[in-house]
This record gives structure tokens, sequence and C-alpha cells, in this order.
């Protein structure tokens, strides 16, 4: 239906915006590559949602410049972007059938009808709304609505995609189909697609890179396992799933990557020390962390002691607690935790040089 | 189930004293008009078979109809213009627009009747300002006639109107309007495939309340209709007060609160009732 080369690229350069003496978004600088899935992650009032309605144009920032495939759209009003969206709650009119619903971005462009029709045909085929062609908005589910948003944002070709939490009404469930669904719509129209979450395994799932947003700031963009295994700094590792962290000593860079003082335990890490040294925070996600009777020499691990385990299932999480008192979680094997507990309480916590990552100490 | 229950109770203790006041002052008095319709001056359905015949009863039946159409059209377009701007305007436009809205309730309907009269008679402000910039030389005939009759219940029911439109434009949600910008829509576009469609309910709710108020209006036609434009309530008053026929007025009385009633229960039927304020 369309070329990727239609895909739009757009460039933000030091977009700012205030309400009054409330810093929204500050300093946004970001590049959205032709075709790509970016996902804007944050929790709320970060400036995600801000930063989306400057792109859709509903919102005019108060500094800074924005451009499309070169063309600065700064001042450039809604309707004339030609961006699609999808809202929160999907916004569809109430008062058209699913088909005109669809139908309505090419009838304000003047289509010919028999273009029309055969576009809003073969749109409704592609999001499975066959048979609901007739149907009011309030006649179909939470699913069939988001469909017909999707359908509607996407069937006048638009440059790029633009999506508020179109998921947050969903059910788990439906949730994961929607997510399938829009994964391969995205494939199928290569068009840009900016997407708007406060859920951090929704962003990880779906996008080529994530930009994670807080308090009006832009402070990581990259690609989900980049951001995920390689925060830049505390707020970003946090903020994107369960993360263990313990203060260290003494850093220095050292033969392939950095070294530091654990406890009294010489830690060894792949990352290079460039933007720490001296005291600092290593980062480790649970899933990486093992467990030991003990840690062999030039191993990485420290000891710890079992004070709580909940049981998940598949597996169990187990929460320890270093001789400092640095407050650990692990998820291990049911009968891996078992014996932990047994024995006596303590246990040794270790994990790949790789897997470890540094946070500047404090602060975020 | 229960909360519901009790809630329904509750609505309907509440709405107890009202609903006494108004058999009592109004249902039962109106019994006795509807038993003269058929008893006066012999009984029968004389004054109905009268009421089919009867030429200047028909004639009063069809201006009614007339001007009552004309007034709601003109009373919701201006109202529509004014809630939106009180709905959707800025801060002060908005105040002002309350203002505009609220006043007019404050002034008796006696008072703002004469107050067209003052404006729009042979000597009145408007005539007289029109002939000093020598763009008229003789006075137009802007009272005691239909058109004075209908520029003064559109001035009337305008807030009136205001209300059923307010409700359903403030119970619209701005993302759709934003939808339909951002998939290329101007706002004009936007305005009258949009946002008019989707105040549906209240448009209807308005002209149905308009209307019906105008098929009654009795005060503001007796004045600025001069007796050349009699409408439905005057003609009533005329047959009961000074004929005197009171079997035809009650007649004519019995007719228009059916008419009236089929109006109100069309209301209800296509809108909620809590819609409407």
């Amino acid at each position: 239906m369309q070329q990727p080369g239609r895909a739009a690229e757009i460039k933000a350069i030091g977009i700012g915006k205030s309400f009054g003496s409330f810093r929204a978004l500050d300093d946004l600088t970001l590049d959205i590559g032709r075709g790509e899935f970016l996902t804007l992650l944050g929790p709320s009032g970060s400036g995600k949602t801000t930063f989306l309605m400057i792109l859709a144009g509903f919102v005019q920032p108060t500094d800074g410049r924005l451009y499309s495939d070169g063309v600065d759209i700064t001042e450039r009003p809604a309707e004339q972007r030609a961006a699609g969206m999808v809202f929160q709650g999907y916004a569809l009119f109430p008062h058209m059938s699913v088909e005109a619903n669809i139908a309505f971005p090419l009838k304000v462009r003047k289509k010919p009808a028999a273009e029309i029709k055969r576009h809003v045909g073969e749109m409704i085929e592609r999001v499975g709304l066959k048979g609901h062609e007739k149907k009011l908005p309030s006649q179909l589910s939470g699913g069939q609505q988001q469909r017909v948003a999707l359908a509607r944002a996407l069937v006048f070709e638009p440059g790029v995609l633009l999506l508020d939490e179109p998921f947050s009404a969903l059910d788990k469930g439906l949730r994961g189909q929607m997510q399938a669904e829009m994964k391969r719509l995205h494939q199928e129209t290569g068009t840009t697609f900016v997407f708007v979450t406060h859920d951090q395994s929704e962003a990880l799932a779906l996008s080529s890179r994530v930009a994670i947003f807080n308090h009006g700031k832009l402070l990581q963009v990259g690609a989900p396992d980049e951001v995920y295994d390689r925060p830049d700094n505390r707020f970003v590792a946090e903020f994107l799933g369960e993360i263990n962290m313990l203060p260290l000593k003494g850093v220095r860079p050292a033969d392939n990557g950095s070294t530091g003082l654990c406890e009294d335990r010489a830690i060894s890490m792949r990352c290079k020390a460039e933007k720490v040294r001296g005291d600092a925070i290593l980062a480790i996600r649970p899933e990486y962390m093992s467990i030991a009777r003990e840690a062999a020499a030039g191993e990485n691990g420290i000891a710890a002691t079992a004070v709580a385990s909940t049981y998940l299932g598949a597996a169990t999480r187990l929460d320890l607690t270093t001789r400092q008192g640095a407050k650990m979680t692990v998820s291990v094997p049911n009968e891996v935790a078992a014996s932990a507990l047994s024995q006596g309480n303590s246990v040794w916590l270790t994990w790949p040089a790789e897997k470890g990552f540094l946070l500047p100490d404090g602060g975020q | 189930m229960r909360a519901y229950l009790s809630d329904r109770m509750g609505a309907a203790l509440l709405m107890a004293p009202l609903l006494l006041f108004l058999v009592l002052a109004y249902a039962w008095p109106f019994l006795g008009v509807v038993k003269w319709s058929f008893t006066l001056p012999t009984p029968g359905l004389g004054q109905y078979n009268a009421l089919l015949t009867d030429q200047l009863v028909q004639s009063v039946f069809i201006r009614t109809l007339r001007i009552a159409a004309i007034v709601t059209i003109v009373s919701v377009a201006a109202a529509y213009a004014i809630t939106v701007v009180w709905v959707r305007g800025t801060p002060v436009q908005r105040v002002v627009a309350e203002f505009c809205i609220l006043v007019p309730f404050w002034i008796s309907v006696l008072t703002r009747a004469f107050g067209w009269v003052a404006l729009l008679s042979n000597r009145g402000l408007i005539n007289t300002w029109l002939q000093a910039v020598g763009f008229i030389s003789e006075p137009l005939a802007l009272v005691r006639n239909e058109f004075g009759v209908i520029v003064g219940m559109t001035h009337f029911l305008i807030p009136f109107a205001v209300f059923p439109l307010a409700s359903s434009m403030r119970s619209l949600d701005d993302r759709v309007l934003l939808a339909a910008r951002g998939l290329g829509s101007s706002r004009m576009r936007t305005f009258w495939s949009v946002f008019v469609p989707m105040t549906r309910s209240g448009i209807i709710g308005s002209a149905l309340i308009v209307f019906v108020f105008s098929l009654g209006f009795f005060v503001t036609p007796a004045i600025l209709g001069g007796g050349r434009s009699v409408m439905i309530a005057e003609l009533i008053y005329l047959r009961i007060f000074q004929s005197p026929d009171w079997g035809l007025g009650a007649a004519i009385s019995v007719v228009l609160v059916l008419f009236v009633g089929a109006l109100m229960a069309l209301l209800f039927r296509y809108i909620r009732p809590k819609q409407l304020v």
C-alpha cells in the first residue's frame, strides 16, 4: 500500500515547551528515522505526550524547530501536517459508521469516490473489521474501536503515525494481540511510528528505539537492548525494570573494562569507567545474577543472606541482603530457592562481568 | 440493585411535592376545562366540530405554527452561536456570554415586550434614527405585525435555547475534534461535519423547548402583535373573557395541550431528560 520511501524523517532541534512557569519539555533534540518505530517512554508528566502533541501540531513549542524531511514544519497547522494520530480512548466520530470514520481523512482530501471506496475497503480488510462496516463505534468492542482508530489514521498513507497510549484501555490479553497487530501494520506500511506509553515492557517489545523521558527531559535514546542493558543513569535503569545496585569503591580502568571494590571484594566489569571514577554504583539486572555456594577466585560475587522468598510459579523470587545491607533481588529456579533458604541462609550471588554496568554515584 | 431502588425512591420523594402541586393547580382544573369543551353551551362534540370549520380559529392555528417555527429556527441558530462562545470561548468571552444569557432572566417579559415597542414602533428609536440618517422616508412597519412578534419572542426564548445546547457541547470529547483536525480537516469542516452532528441531541432538545414555549406565548404577541397578529393563547383569552364563548375557548385549549403533549412525548423519546439541562 505504501512505499517505505514515503515514510517521514523527523528532526527535532532544541524543542521546549512551557505552560506558564511549568517547563513541560526542555531542550529536546531527537532524530526520528524514516520508517522507524520509536517509543516515547516515561512516567506521566514526563513530557512524552507533550512532545507527541508538538509532533502532531496540536501544541506549539515555545522553543526549537521541527523538521519533516528537511522542511521546517514548526508553525505548520495540524491539518496540513498529514500525520496520522491514534488517541488514548480512540476519539472516533460517534455519529459516523465504521466505514465513514475510516473514509473521513480521504473525504476531507477530496479524493474521488471510487478511490475512497477502494482504500476504505482495503483498510477494513487489513485490520480485520469486515462485516462491521455499517456499525457505529458505540456498537463495537474496545479492540474493534482500536482497529477503527488505526485504520482511520493509516488510510491516507501518512508519513508518520502518532500513537498516544493506544492500549491503555484494553485488558491484558487483547493488549498483546493489538501489539502484535501494530507491529505487523508497521512492517506492512513501512510508515514511521511514534508511540507513547508508560509501560516499559510494551516499549521494549515493540520498538526499534526507545526514548526515555523524565521531568521534561529526554534522558536516553537507544535500541531496547541498549537502553535495558546499558542505561546512562539511574532513572533509566530503574524505569526499565528491576535492578540490583551495589556501591563500588575505587573504580578505575582495567584490561578490557574496569574494576572496583565491592564490600572488600574485587569486581570486574566489561564496561569502561569513562564517566565515573572512584565511587560509583554497580547495577545488575536480577535475571543475570545466579546463586552459588561460593564464588571462585576472580569470579564476580558477593555474599548475601536470603531474607524472603516469593513463589511465582515458574520461578521463585528471592530477596537478599548483603553484609553491608544492600538489598538484592534475584529470580531463581524453585528448587534453588528452597536450598538457598535451607542453607543457613548464607549464599553467594554471582554474575558475568559483561552484565554489570556503572552508574554515577548518587542522584540521577 | 438496592442502591438503585433507594435512589429511585429518593428521587420520587423529592419530586412528590412538585407533583402534588401540579396535580392540584394544573391537572385538576384542566379536567374542568376539558369538561367545558364537551358541555358548553350544549353537551356534545359541537365545539370540536366548530374548530374544524371555523376559518378564524384555523388561520390562528396556522399563524401560531408558522411563527413558532420561524422563532424556533432563529432562536436555536442564535443560541448555538452564543453557546459556542460560552462553552468554548476564551475566559473573557465566556464571562461576557454568560452575562448576556443570564441578564434577560432578570427582566420581566412585560418590560421586555414594551422595550421592543419603544425600539420598533413608528416613532421608536430605530425608525427615528433611520429617518434622521435619511435611509428611509416613511417609517418601517416593525411592530403590531408578525415581524414584531417574532423579534420579541426570539429575544425572549434565546436564553432557554442555550441550556440544552450547552450541555451537549460540554459533554463533547475534545479529542474527537483534535482527531478531525489531525486527519486533515479544516476548522470549518471540523465544525460542520463533526462538531454540529455531535451536538444533534442538544439541537433537537433546544428546538423542541423553544417550539413548545412559542405555541403558548401570550404576553409578547399580545403587545407586539397589537391585536393584528393573534396567536392561539390570545385567541383563547378572547373567547373566554371577551366573546364569551367558553366552550370554544376550552376546546382550543384541549387541542393545544394535546399537541404540546405529543411534542413532549417525542422529546423524551429521542433524548434522555438529563440531557436537557
